[in-house]
């Protein structure tokens, strides 16, 4: 492999030996080619695997790995918990025996106990209401975008991801500066005298639904817009012509018409928005309870894996539901578009 | 032309006719810019209960823009627009006594055709039972009684321009603007839905204001026709009155074929014209006057099938509204033929002749010299 090293792959194996390249590679990587072809793993199914790969490789191993831990006994040790496989010698009877061992009280624990139950339900509680804060803010924001003049579109939009081209753990510290005690809003609302300004946001539910609203509010208004933008106007129009006001016009065709925007804004700020961390960790205040900071809490201070596992694949089974649905919407929403 | 009119009740009167007729629609002086662009231009109009007005004009005329200010979706820039006597200008399109069938039908995508159909009645709190009989019958006009369940995306082009008929009539408005309703069916489902329109407008007491740039379809249903050109009214009148005396060359030459020839008036009486055409090679003679005076530069019309063929001169020649010129090109329609005719003069004439025989005894064939002659009312002067 000497002066050809950058030879391209195809080159490489194609026909005859390029000089300096020893016969059996090149036999291997036609072979290699060959099986790959044979399995349907080249060209467009190449393409299409690859994602797939990527998400075998970076989704379910972890999840396997996850899973597994969860149905494990915590230890003191490194790692910090037990092999649910062993393998056992019995020498007497000189046999081997592989022994699985599922720990099933973790997941007792998360039923039994109130603490998880509260966070799951907390979390849920947090993520609707953020949910319901960024569509009741995202859907007149999307809507007035997709109503501009085409070329104002563009920046409007523009406009709403441009926060993303900064990081979002200051954007998330931002706030803290905003709402926190002589802060801009307390001194804000202190000047008009509203508040004194020991008056705090900063530590509350109140604070974190904010961090939330505003993180994911684009997440919100880019599926809407794209709904909203595609309505034909002239809808509105028949609708008008056949005796709706303009609000009944809204309610009996831009809002039905816009379901597919709404469901997935929605479940795009709703799934994760469940998760969060590190919202309610720099904006929440000691009793604002959240999954995500339980989970953080088993693995890093309670080191209990297995406890901390088993709260991450709940949180999964929590949040499969929604995805379905929005798969669901999403895949009759397309085939409605190629009927079209 | 080969269309029958729809022959209408013949005691229908004529309210335009009558100076003590109250317009149903009034349109005055009303102007629509779109930036510096005039899209419809100075246009009034008066159109009375019961009519069938068309709109006819080509694309981009101002025919949808005129269309849609008697909607409300567009104000006008310049004047107002009266509906049964009250100020429609700035009322909004929901208290408007008027319903539209859109060019592109606007069908609610997420409803099915029964439900949108449903849509304007429900909008007036009508009783359900109510509800479904008007939708039932009217989709059995339609013919679409069979398709109530789907969904306008499982529709065919026909289909859904039928379902937008439907729902724009289903109201019963007073007043029906229908914005090139018929555009998307064949040619028998077209006849048929011309007709089924024309009985209803004539049984519902419905005043239609159809768009169209079918001219055929437009001399086929209208009581009257107005002929627009970027967004002027050129004429206005009976398919008849637009069709036999156009008033300017435009209307001469959209609606319907015409041969134009150019000439000079050299003799002006009372009764009659006399044109002297080089183009046509001989002088055209007209039996009424025309307030111009001679000399002036005229073009004089004269309709494809006011011509007559003939192998032999004819007749009572003076060599006047009679010229000659050679077959150059035959097209066999069945019920007539169009002779494409060469005069000597070099200038092509277009005929048309009923076959009052086989074609196989056909007097005429390629390349035959004919005389073509046609009577003192068939032209028609036109200032240039
Ligand atoms: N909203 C608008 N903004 C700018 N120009 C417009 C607008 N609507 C219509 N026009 C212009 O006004 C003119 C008349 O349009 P209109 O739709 O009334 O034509 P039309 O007679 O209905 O034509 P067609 O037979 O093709 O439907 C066109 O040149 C069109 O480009
Ligand atoms: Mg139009």
């Amino acid at each position: 492999m000497s002066r050809n090293g950058f030879l391209p792959l195809g080159d490489r194996m194609s026909g005859g030996n390029p000089p300096g390249v020893p016969a059996f590679l090149s036999t291997a990587a036609a072979a290699v080619v060959a099986l790959l072809r044979r399995v349907g793993l080249w060209g467009r199914g190449l393409v299409i695997a690859a994602p797939y790969l990527w998400l075998f490789l970076f989704f379910l191993v972890p999840f396997l790995i996850v899973f597994r831990i969860s149905f494990s006994d915590a230890v003191i040790a490194q790692p910090p918990y037990s092999d649910i496989v062993q393998l056992l010698e019995d020498t007497d009877l000189e046999q081997w025996k592989l022994q699985i061992t599922l720990n099933l009280s973790t997941y007792l624990r998360l039923l039994t106990d109130d603490l998880y139950i509260y966070a799951y339900l907390s979390s849920l509680k947090m993520a609707a209401v953020s949910t319901l804060l960024c569509l009741l803010l995202g859907y007149p924001m999307a809507y007035a975008i997709a109503r501009a003049k085409p070329s104002m579109r563009g920046p409007l939009m523009m406009l709403i991801i441009l926060p993303f081209w900064t990081s979002f753990l200051i954007r998330v510290y931002a706030w803290i500066g905003i709402l926190k005690a002589n802060g801009v809003l307390a001194n804000m609302l202190g000047a008009v005298g509203l508040v004194d300004s020991n008056w705090e946001l900063l530590y509350s539910d109140v604070a974190v639904y904010i961090g939330i609203t505003y993180s994911y509010l684009p997440f919100m208004i880019l599926p809407l817009y794209a709904t909203l933008e595609k309505l034909d106007p002239v809808l509105l129009e028949a609708a008008a012509d056949l005796g709706c006001k303009p609000w009944e016009a809204f309610l009996k065709v831009t809002l039905p018409l816009s379901l597919p925007g709404i469901v997935a804004g929605s479940l795009l700020v709703f799934i994760p928005a469940v998760g969060e961390f590190v919202i309610p960790e720099l904006l929440g205040g000691p009793d604002t309870l959240m999954i995500g900071r339980v989970l953080w809490n088993e693995f890093f201070s309670n080191r209990d894996w297995p406890v901390a596992s088993a709260v991450a694949i709940a949180l999964l089974l929590f949040l499969v539901v929604p995805i379905m649905v929005f798969q669901y919407v999403q895949a009759r929403q397309q085939d409605g578009e190629e009927r079209r | 032309m080969a269309t029958a009119q729809v022959i209408r009740n013949p005691a229908r009167l004529e309210p335009w006719q009558d100076p003590k007729a109250v317009p149903y629609v009034r349109i005055e002086k009303v102007t629509k810019r779109f930036g510096d662009f005039v899209a419809v231009d100075d246009v009034s109009l008066s159109i009375y209960r019961n009519e069938f007005f068309a709109l006819l004009g080509g694309s981009g005329s101002g025919k949808t823009t005129l269309l849609r200010m008697l909607a409300g979706f567009e104000r006008p820039s310049e004047g107002r627009i009266f509906i049964d006597g009250v100020d429609m200008t700035e009322v909004p399109p929901y208290e408007r006594p008027v319903n539209m069938m859109f060019q592109s039908y606007a069908l609610f995508p997420h409803m099915s055709v029964e439900q949108n159909v449903a849509f304007g009645l429900k909008q007036d709190r009508m009783p359900a039972a109510q509800i479904r009989d008007r939708v039932a019958e009217m989709l059995a006009l339609v013919q679409l009684d069979r398709f109530a369940k789907r969904r306008p995306h499982q529709l065919s082009g026909g289909q859904r321009q039928r379902v937008a008929l439907a729902r724009a009539l289903v109201k019963r408005p007073k007043l029906l603007l229908l914005d090139e309703p018929l555009g998307a069916l064949d040619k028998r489902l077209r006849e048929k839905t011309q007709f089924e329109l024309v009985n209803l407008q004539e049984k519902l007491g419905i005043t239609f204001i159809v768009v169209t740039h079918d001219q055929e379809e437009a001399m086929t249903m209208s009581s009257r026709i107005a002929v627009m050109n970027q967004g002027y009214i050129v004429q206005t009148g009976t398919p008849t009155e637009v069709y036999e005396y156009p008033g300017s060359r435009f209307v001469a030459e959209f609606i319907g074929d015409v041969n134009m020839f150019e000439g000079r008036v050299v003799e002006d009486e009372p009764d009659h014209v006399l044109i002297r055409s080089d183009e046509a090679g001989c002088d055209l003679y007209i039996n009424h006057g025309v307030p111009m005076p001679i000399g002036t530069q005229v073009s004089v019309a004269v309709r494809p099938e006011k011509v007559l063929l003939s192998k032999d001169p004819p007749p009572d020649g003076g060599g006047r509204n009679a010229t000659r010129g050679i077959v150059r090109e035959i097209a066999y329609l069945g019920d007539a033929s169009i002779y494409i005719i060469q005069l000597h003069t070099g200038k092509t004439v277009r005929v048309t002749a009923p076959n009052v025989t086989r074609r196989v005894d056909m007097p005429l064939t390629w390349d035959d010299e004919v005389h073509l002659s046609w009577r003192p009312f068939a032209g028609v002067v036109l200032a240039q």
